[in-house]
């Protein structure tokens, strides 16, 4: 018993020793200061707003969606839901809104987020307080990332709680952690377009060229990277002009191709896992052959199973994120106060 | 000997190809004003950022208060405020949110801060402006807060790059006074690097001449004088009406002139001792018309300016 009081003695001295640490302090008034800014605001009001027009498109063609289906299949509404474009293509999912605005809420809270301090002089008041230098930029990232978590996860459980008042249908177990387990994902992936705009914050002085950075590498990757890697492939396999489909090798051998240049994009990455998580019938991201798929059971993959093939894209982005993160920090713990 | 507070051993600090500070030995005592003046670009701020553990010495080794401020800086950042030349402050805060930040990441509580900060800022007569937004600040404003955001942390010493900066003569006096105050009611040790010696010399104890990354000669003001103006030391400029080569002659058999110059203006004479009234008596009996009698003391302004001119060119 004494023993029990003792724990928790232990436990909120802990809590209040982090309450009082500086890198809380710092995260706090970060968030603070985020919360409070225009920028997020209206950023979070234009995500907020296309979201919700997807989801009004979907709720209302949900119905057909329903009924297209045979019975005995699982319905898996909810996580239609996010995915359903309007009819006639009106206007595109919840999915391609996030994926497409998701990367410029990263880049937007971390691209001035060293060098606008630095510019206006307040870096230097930071540093010479008696906190560790790194505590500096871990709570810039922290702070945002915090704040970016928190708006996610709220536009999640909105969609939930409009479909409950929409449909009338609570949404299954399943359904509930495969869509959390997307919303996480969507947080790793905004942390590391964050992370790399953070990189840019301390590498370039000006927030006008980290901000215009940040934004280069996105319209790259969501708009010229697909197009390139289809030109290389294309000019890679140039006998497929004369023989019209071509072998079935060859094909597959493109496509292969195809796939793994893509797969050095982020956005490719985090398109797969979108796939897999969102649409439980898929059940690979490669080509297969009929070979493959003859005899297999079509059913939806399990949580696990779909984590399984998902895994690497996971690991991928992470580690960009992380990597991208190392170099900033490294930067900025090396970097001249003056320079 | 007072007890030291900050001592540099050797430090030198090279940027790429150049020197910014070239092997400096400095020791400033406990409880002293020391003004460390010197032209644009001599070094100063590096210096400073040394002593606070913000930048690494190429060379040598920093001690604040017996701590090695290059290996343990955050221990030397617990004794140390710094008032940097263009202190920042996060705009869209008030007065007081900033202190209160300060002093929460010095390991206050809310309620000590604030109350810390309230005393501070009265201190510094801010305590009007302490619920308005430091964008709305004024430059010499921004510059009492500094003060008091240096003064939450409750230091030992107290390091101001360029305090007076870009602030107006009667705020500069302000600002000055508010500074000697804290040295003579707290005892803290001040290091203040400026490049205007008017304003600093009346608050300074000892200052040091800071050229290149050099510290040319350092002392109280009286010293200083001293030993820089030397050779100046008894020089006399004389003007007479009619001047001629016979008085030059006449005055140089005088036991006690040394040497004579002379342009088109006047005689500049110097002597081997104080004049006690023998030059005049010297005009006056060989009845020349003396027009004016000078001595030339060059002020430490003088001196200084030499010095800092010889350090622009050079720039």
């Amino acid at each position: 018993m004494i023993e029990a009081i003792k724990d928790k003695e232990k436990w909120i001295q802990r809590i209040q020793d982090f309450a009082n640490s500086s890198i809380w302090i710092l995260t706090r008034k970060e968030i603070a200061d985020h919360i409070k800014s225009y920028r997020f605001n209206i950023l979070m009001a234009i995500i907020l707003l296309t979201c919700v027009g997807s989801l009004y498109t979907a709720f209302s063609s949900i119905r057909d969606v329903a009924s297209n289906l045979e019975n005995n299949q699982s319905l898996f509404l909810y996580l239609r839901v996010f995915t359903i474009t309007g009819e006639n293509g009106t206007l595109p999912s919840f999915v391609t809104f996030i994926s497409f605005l998701g990367p410029l809420l990263g880049i937007s809270l971390g691209f001035d987020a060293v060098n606008s301090e630095r510019n206006k002089n307040t870096l230097l008041r930071i540093m010479s307080q008696p906190i560790p230098r790194d505590y500096i930029i871990l709570s810039k990232f922290l702070g945002s990332l915090a704040v970016i978590a928190g708006f996610i996860f709220s536009l999640g459980l909105l969609v939930i709680g409009i479909g409950i008042l929409s449909m009338g249908i609570p949404p299954t177990f399943g359904e509930v952690i495969r869509i959390l387990t997307y919303l996480i994902m969507i947080i790793i992936y905004i942390g590391f377009w964050l992370s790399l705009s953070i990189l840019f914050s301390i590498r370039f002085k000006q927030a006008a060229t980290s901000a215009l950075a940040g934004i280069a590498i996105w319209l790259f990757f969501s708009i010229f990277y697909p197009i390139i890697v289809n030109l290389i492939v294309n000019a890679s396999v140039p006998d497929q002009l004369f023989q019209g489909a071509g072998s079935v090798g060859a094909q597959a051998e493109s496509q292969q191709l195809l796939t793994t240049l893509m797969r050095f994009s982020p956005n490719y990455l985090f398109s797969e896992i979108t796939t897999i998580l969102l649409i439980p019938s898929f059940r690979t991201l490669g080509p297969i052959s009929m070979e493959q798929l003859a005899g297999s059971v079509s059913a939806p993959l399990g949580l696990g199973q779909s984590l399984t093939i998902i895994w690497p894209q996971v690991i991928g982005i992470l580690s960009a994120g992380m990597i991208c993160f190392a170099i900033a920090y490294f930067i900025f713990l090396f970097q001249e106060i003056r320079s | 000997m007072a007890e030291t507070m900050i001592q540099l051993k050797n430090i030198t600090k090279q940027y790429k190809e150049n020197k910014a500070v070239k092997q400096l030995d400095l020791s400033i005592h406990k409880g002293e004003v020391f003004g460390l003046l010197g032209p644009n670009g001599a070094g100063k701020s590096t210096t400073i950022y040394m002593i606070l553990g913000l930048t690494e010495p190429t060379e040598g080794e920093v001690y604040v208060s017996g701590i090695h401020a290059t290996n343990k800086p955050i221990e030397v950042k617990k004794k140390v405020g710094f008032l940097p030349d263009n202190v920042g402050f996060y705009e869209d805060m008030t007065g007081m949110e900033n202190l209160i930040l300060t002093g929460k990441l010095n390991g206050l509580g809310r309620v000590e801060a604030k109350k810390r900060a309230t005393h501070w800022l009265e201190q510094v007569r801010m305590d009007h402006a302490a619920a308005k937004k430091v964008g709305e600040y004024s430059r010499g404003m921004r510059q009492r807060l500094g003060l008091a955001d240096i003064l939450m942390k409750d230091p030992e010493v107290v390091i101001m790059d360029e305090p007076t900066l870009g602030i107006d003569p009667k705020g500069i006096n302000e600002l000055l006074e508010l500074i000697r105050n804290l040295s003579v009611d707290h005892g803290l040790t001040i290091l203040l690097s400026s490049h205007q010696l008017h304003q600093v010399q009346q608050i300074c104890d000892r200052v040091g001449i800071f050229v290149k990354g050099e510290l040319l000669s350092y002392g109280d003001i009286e010293d200083l004088q001293k030993t820089l103006l030397d050779d100046t030391l008894f020089l006399y400029k004389a003007k007479v009406k009619g001047p001629s080569h016979q008085l030059v002659e006449k005055l140089s058999m005088e036991p006690s002139v040394e040497s004579i110059d002379w342009d088109e203006e006047a005689y500049y004479i110097r002597l081997n001792k104080e004049d006690q009234g023998e030059l005049a008596k010297f005009f006056i009996s060989n009845q020349y018309d003396l027009l004016s009698l000078k001595r030339m003391s060059y002020g430490l302004d003088d001196i200084y300016q030499r010095y800092f001119e010889g350090g622009e060119i050079s720039d």
